[in-house]
């Protein structure tokens, strides 16, 4: 019988399992991962540097492509660094919208990751379950900002726009007929709100269709319990943050610890895991899901009762608007100034960290006073989860690896930024 | 969250002289540590029960070479306008030095560069930021945190990539986000933002050749410190102004 002997196996950086393009550097025994050495890195666009040479509102639109399936919340991420630098505070409003698009972004993050990991692990049904109501959600990044998915919709002192008070309806064509057409627009017919709220209706319902494809299926189970477990103590020591370290039994959220925004007054709960596998952080994030939906709601009640300005009334840092701006010549000052030179922060460094859909997101920003950032250092949480890798794969076989590089939930505009 | 104040004297209270520094700012509180009590204190602020800082959540470099300058004057009014900070060289366009720098870096201040760490305690629910600057700014050393917290691992890697910091002691200390074989550390003040070198392809050679950048380093707002009324009075970090002054 031949004797295996250790080999290396590079894994990517173009691979459909790599999640973009992670190149793996694997020390195999047979069919046994030894050692794995990630190679990161070839997505970087060195993002903090081109923000140095930028005032600080021309860099949200960055933020959305570094995490580009959970965007919102990077942008909220920053966007706080800079409130908090600046002193500002945004209206409740605006606070509200936040707190139910960050929610929506969990939904769609979570949503583009069963999907994917189902993929990767060889269930293809979930994701076309998944993708539909992606769509759905996509469709309100794309009323809210205009965008589908890198909205910048965020600023500094609020968003940009209030709730836009209709939902964009599928037009005629001669490929579907009135029937059809109708029952596509049936939930299109009112405002943002409306419609969202008609999700999270069907919502929860959604997600019992994804756990009828997944959570008891045996193969699933088969792939994913037992596959890369990390204890509590190690999860913090590696640091873990959001759904990897709660599906290691530790229960910290950001949004229940620290509450920012309005996460304070919502009534929600944070599912944990025990083992601290890879089936447990799948739990974890499908209850996340959940979790959101019912979020969104509580926001979606408020916002309608409660009509208001959306950002706050500063015009040192939001812009005026267009027919004060044209009427005033105050605010054409405030205007041309805003948009040829921004505005100076005071001097002195912050750090503010959002609960992202993959774990602590957070932004640290260094200002020397100028209206660029000094030094802008983004926290991406995947990087450390990918950096732990290495540990968590070992004595896995190879088939593993893919499953763990699907639970870390990895995204290579975040890792490299 | 808890009280940052509290905080504040617990580490005053415990660390005594061994603070460089120690302030609240922005409701946060921040700790300066020379590099050779580094790896000690940071261990007693994981395990001590007054701290318990369980996780290592962020190490960030920063270049403090350029910190303060500026590249229009806005205290007197000027007759040139606006293309004065945008044509004529200043370091945001090309950087301090390197092939279009426009001035060297001062002689080592050994303040300019700094590791800044960023802790998390769940127990108290506190956080905690640490700088260190590294000694020599030519060949800035700072210990590894990889013994204390493993996840220092990749952000010292990714310092030490866009930095140029030196670990001691860390077992792994490779380039991480650049490319294999880059020449230099992009975020240094003094790197411009172009980049030194760019890919081509060499029909004669038949290979992809690296020759300078060609694209011009060109800066559409330039970068302005204005002396803001509204912001006198609010609590400052004192290092920051100790830079501005030097």
């Amino acid at each position: 019988m031949a004797e295996f002997q250790s080999y290396t196996l590079n894994f990517g950086p173009q691979h459909p399992a790599a999640h973009g393009v992670l190149r793996l550097v694997l020390e195999m025994e047979g069919e046994t991962v030894r050692k794995a050495d990630p190679h990161i890195g070839l997505l970087h666009r060195a993002t903090e540097k081109l923000a140095e040479a930028k005032p600080y509102n021309q860099s949200i639109g960055y933020m959305d492509r570094l995490d580009y399936v959970s965007m919102m919340c990077n942008e909220h991420g920053y966007v706080r660094a800079i409130e908090k630098l600046l002193g500002i505070e945004p209206p409740l409003r605006a606070q509200y919208i936040r707190t139910m698009m960050d929610e929506v972004t969990r939904i769609l993050n979570h949503l583009m990751w069963v999907g994917t990991h189902g993929l990767d692990v060889g269930a293809m049904t979930a994701f076309l379950y998944t993708f539909r109501e992606r769509e759905d959600l996509m469709d309100v990044y794309e009323a809210v900002s205009g965008a589908r998915m890198h909205a910048t919709y965020y600023r500094p002192g609020g968003v940009h726009r209030d709730l836009p008070d209709r939902m964009p309806k599928y037009e005629p064509s001669p490929y579907r007929s009135e029937r059809e057409l109708k029952e596509m627009n049936r939930a299109r017919e009112g405002s943002v709100l409306d419609f969202l709220e008609d999700f999270c209706e069907r919502f929860p319902g959604c997600v019992d269709e994804y756990e009828t494809l997944l959570t008891d299926n045996r193969i699933w189970k088969q792939r994913l319990v037992d596959i890369c477990p990390v204890g509590p103590e190690r999860a913090l020591e590696l640091g873990f943050t959001g759904p990897m370290l709660r599906g290691s039994g530790v229960e910290w959220d950001l949004r229940k610890k620290q509450p920012y925004a309005v996460y304070d007054r919502l009534d929600f709960d944070i599912p944990v895991g025990t083992n601290g596998d890879c089936y447990d952080r799948y739990l974890v994030r499908v209850a996340e899901m959940r979790e959101s939906a019912r979020i969104i709601k509580q926001c979606i009640d408020w916002l309608r009762a409660n009509p208001g300005p959306v950002s706050v009334d500063d015009p040192k840092v939001v812009p005026p608007s267009r027919e004060a701006m044209k009427d005033d010549m105050e605010s054409l000052i405030h205007h041309f100034k805003l948009f040829t030179e921004g505005y100076c922060t005071p001097p002195g460094e912050v750090y503010a960290a959002v609960e992202a859909p993959k774990g602590e997101f957070a932004t640290y920003i260094v200002s020397d006073g100028a209206n660029k950032p000094y030094r802008l250092k983004v926290r991406p949480p995947c990087y450390y989860h990918l950096a732990a890798m290495d540990e968590m794969i070992r004595g896995h076989m190879l088939a593993d690896v893919v499953t763990l590089i699907g639970s870390i939930d990895v995204v290579f505009g975040e890792v490299d930024r | 969250m808890a009280d940052p104040e509290s905080l504040l004297e617990q580490l005053r209270g415990h660390f005594g002289s061994r603070l460089i520094e120690a302030h609240l700012a922005y409701g946060e509180v921040t700790i300066e540590l020379a590099p050779g009590d580094l790896v000690p204190a940071m261990t007693e602020l994981r395990d001590l029960d007054a701290f318990r800082f369980e996780q290592l959540l962020d190490v960030a470099g920063v270049d403090y070479a350029a910190y303060g300058s500026d590249e229009w004057i806005t205290e007197q009014a000027t007759g040139s306008g606006f293309s004065r900070g945008v044509t004529e060289p200043g370091f945001g366009r090309l950087g301090l030095t390197g092939i279009y720098g426009v001035q060297g870096v001062a002689e080592s201040t050994g303040r300019r560069f700094a590791g800044v760490y960023h802790l998390l305690s769940l127990a108290h629910n506190h956080r905690l930021r640490v700088r260190c600057y590294a000694e020599d700014d030519d060949l800035p050393v700072l210990p590894t945190l990889t013994g204390v917290w493993p996840s220092a691992n990749w952000p010292e890697r990714e310092a030490f990539d866009l930095y140029g910091l030196i670990f001691e002691g860390h077992p792994d200390l490779r380039r991480i986000l650049t490319d294999y074989g880059f020449v230099g550390h992009p975020f240094r003040k003094d790197f411009p933002l172009i980049g030194n070198v760019e890919p081509r392809y060499d029909p004669e050679k038949g290979r992809v050749v690296y020759g300078p950048v060609e694209i011009e380093p060109r800066v559409l707002v330039p970068r302005v410190i204005r002396d803001d009324n509204r912001y006198r009075g609010r609590p400052q970090s004192a290092s920051t102004e100790d830079q501005a002054d030097g």
